[in-house]
């Protein structure tokens, strides 16, 4: 029988699948060949396919991203890794105005995922640990995920792979070699589709809405909620842009009481869209307000003392729940 | 040497190796002053070595970037500094930021996250100084103090002060768009920038040869029409004497300058990392130029210490260690809550003397 295997260890599948089934698949990035990569992702790579398809670049996200992006017009599809996600930001041009308004400008897609390491929880403070969707989430022409299972992980990294539209792929730095989230995979081929959130826990009391590593936060409050006689429903996102829109009104509409939970900072996070969305959908549904769990509007701290302050965690959770499950 | 044997011994060598420094007497730096430069060097690498201890212990969070084998860079060219020069140190120039006057205890609080850290908790490794101590601390995406510190030169022309910015990038980081874009505008405007390429040839994995086809990448200060130069990283005292060169230059108004030492990272790039993309014959190569090696050597042999003198200055650097790192130690953690603090300047009444815009007074024209 298969063996369970970690969430890092999916994306390695993952990418590794889509490079044997498609020879236009290739990867560049900083240190992804001869290392395999800062978090060992490419881990063999370049053992098997080359260094023609997998490409150690010069310290240039900017030129890696816009390398891509010319490959891509060429009818490649290139696989850029950035070594955090943090230093996205360096590429910020190339991605919002290059590759986001492509299609838009003059019909030509720019098929090219890009990803990286995601997210807090491992103390790597204010450079190592960001939460980068919503810079991304606010252009129109770029989708973004978030995957936070291990079955996600794969079958949305090769959803993203064989995308016609530039695709941001959050991997959440928490979630890689974690325990807990450990799988057995289907042997066959799969994708999981972009663009569709997932119900993770049947409830009827109230929604928590979420996705990334506080899902887990979320299955655990909504546990500890059961015994307490809320049943609480919990919807991973998945995607960020688009946004399934009829999963959150689906649930919003069943439960009429929904929590956002989210690790990104509070204010211009995903939560207050999806509020609106609620408003708009399903306001005549509501019986209490839409709340949200995120962490607040600071920089990532490194000390482990503020970091576990900083970020959301079941406790949070509860404790918003329980007021909102009181209305 | 004749050609053929220098060919020979060149070609036994990892490419980019320089052949050891001729011992030759330090210029204009008096016996007291070389003791000095001694002392830094010690302290450098003997403060990162207690670090290294304490990330075993897990004592110290995320990452630790060591500089071993490097020292001589950090050491010799802030050695070089006046007191009005602003320098931005990156994650291995922990000896730059001795000199200018960081005590151990800084190092050991931020690294140990402790209440009193210079970051309050928040970062970590060399990510802190300020510019009132004439530091610009760095932040982890590379190359982005190339144009920061072209903004600090600006400044010291507009604001009629002598000063000189200097800041170091790794191999690595020269490849970088900031840098390029730095670079662009202080020659164009002739700013008093001196720039440091620590090329201790790996970046993370990667080998200086993967980053650009140059063999000296001071070349690149040719596509700015900007002085540069090439110094051997692991004789402190030819990286100070080409820093106060560069230093000079720039003092003058020529503009920037750009300065290569040669070095190697004699350890991973962080503790985690055991460097077994190394080839073992260039780390060998490498370990037998040890930048202190070399240096007490010349010392002693030049006879400006005895090894009883040097042995004085190492065991005066073990107390103030032990003594840091003590205190450090005791120290609490920060108060949680304070990472939400300080994201912006407390508010003001728009109209009082304190929202009024502080202007410096000498950009002040009556
Ligand atoms: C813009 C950016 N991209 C990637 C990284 C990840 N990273 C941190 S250090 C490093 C290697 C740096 O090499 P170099 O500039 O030669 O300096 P060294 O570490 O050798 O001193 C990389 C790729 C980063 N910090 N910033």
């Amino acid at each position: 029988m298969a063996e369970p295997i970690t969430y890092l260890e999916a994306i390695r599948q993952g990418l590794w699948e889509e490079m044997e089934r498609d020879r236009r698949v290739f990867m560049l990035g900083e240190d992804i060949g001869v290392y395999g990569g800062a978090f060992k992702v490419t881990k063999g790579f370049l053992e098997k396919f080359g260094k023609e398809r997998i490409i150690d670049t010069p310290i240039a996200e900017s030129g890696i991203v816009g390398a891509a992006i010319g490959a891509s017009l060429m009818g490649l599809r290139p696989v850029a890794e950035m070594q955090f996600i943090d230093f996205i930001a360096c590429a910020f041009n190339q991605i919002t105005n290059f590759a986001a308004k492509s299609r838009w400008r003059y019909g030509a897609g720019v098929p090219i995922v890009i990803r990286g390491p995601a997210g807090g929880g491992v103390r790597g403070g204010p450079f190592h640990s960001q939460n980068p969707e919503m810079y991304f989430v606010h252009t129109p022409g770029l989708k973004v995920v978030a995957p936070g299972t291990t079955y996600d992980a794969k079958g949305m990294i090769k959803a993203a792979v064989r995308d016609e539209d530039p695709v941001i792929y959050l991997e959440h730095k928490y979630l890689y070699r974690l325990p807990r989230i450990k799988e057995v995979l289907p042997e066959e081929d799969y994708t999981v589709p972009i663009g569709k959130a997932a119900v993770r826990r049947e409830g009827t009391d109230i929604s928590l809405i979420t996705y990334g590593s506080m899902q887990l936060h979320c299955l655990d409050a909504a546990e500890a909620l059961d015994k307490e006689g809320v049943s609480a429903e919990v919807i991973d996102l998945r995607t960020l842009l688009p946004l399934d829109a009829d999963a959150i009104e689906a649930t919003a509409k069943k439960t009429g009481k929904v929590l956002i939970v989210h690790e990104d900072t509070r204010t211009g996070g995903i939560a207050g869209e999806v509020t609106s969305l609620i408003n708009e959908r399903a306001f005549e549904y509501l019986d209490g307000p839409v709340l949200r769990v995120t962490s607040p509007d600071a920089p990532v701290p490194y000390s482990a003392a503020l970091e576990d302050f900083f970020l959301p965690n079941t406790q949070k959770v509860m404790d918003a729940a329980r007021k909102l499950a009181a209305y | 040497m004749s050609k053929a044997a220098r060919k020979e011994s060149r070609r036994k060598q990892p490419p980019g190796a320089r052949t050891a420094p001729e011992a030759r007497p330090a210029k204009g730096l008096s016996p007291d002053k070389q003791l000095d430069i001694y002392y830094y060097l010690k302290l450098n690498r003997m403060v990162e070595e207690r670090l290294s201890a304490l990330y075993r212990q897990g004592k110290v969070q995320g990452g630790l970037y060591g500089s071993k084998g490097q020292e001589a860079i950090s050491v010799g060219s802030a050695y070089a500094l006046a007191p009005q020069d602003v320098l931005a140190p990156m994650i291995r120039n922990l000896g730059a930021m001795l000199v200018r006057g960081v005590k151990p205890v800084e190092f050991f609080l931020q690294y140990m996250q402790k209440e009193g850290s210079p970051c309050k908790g928040r970062d970590t490794s060399l990510h802190f100084g300020g510019i009132d101590r004439g530091f610009v601390p760095p932040i982890s995406p590379l190359g982005t103090l190339v144009p920061v510190l072209t903004g600090v030169a600006l400044a010291g022309r507009m604001l009629g002060r002598k000063l000189v910015a200097m800041t170091y990038i790794g191999d690595g980081a020269t490849s970088t768009g900031d840098f390029h874009e730095g670079m662009g505008i202080a020659s164009v405007m002739r700013l008093p920038l001196v720039v440091i390429i620590e090329n201790n040839r790996w970046a993370y994995s990667t080998p200086v040869a993967a980053q650009s086809l140059l063999t000296d990448l001071a070349e690149k200060a040719r596509a700015y029409g900007i002085p540069q130069g090439v110094v051997d990283g692991n004789d402190v005292l030819a990286v100070h004497e080409a820093t106060e060169s560069a230093l000079d230059l720039a003092r003058q108004g020529k503009g920037p300058v750009l300065l290569e030492a040669k070095t190697m990272r004699m350890r991973g790039h962080s503790e985690h990392d055991d460097a077994w993309y190394v080839p073992e014959e260039e780390r060998r190569f490498w370990e037998k130029r040890d930048p202190i090696a070399l240096y007490e050597k010349r010392l002693v042999d030049q006879e400006v210490a005895t090894p009883e003198e040097l042995a004085a200055i190492v065991e005066r650097c073990t107390s103030e260690i032990d003594r840091d790192l003590a205190v450090a130690e005791a120290a609490p953690s920060p108060r949680p809550e304070s990472c939400i603090e300080d994201i912006y300047a407390p508010l003001a009444d728009p109209g009082s003397e304190e929202a009024a815009p502080k202007t410096p007074a000498s950009a002040r024209r009556s």
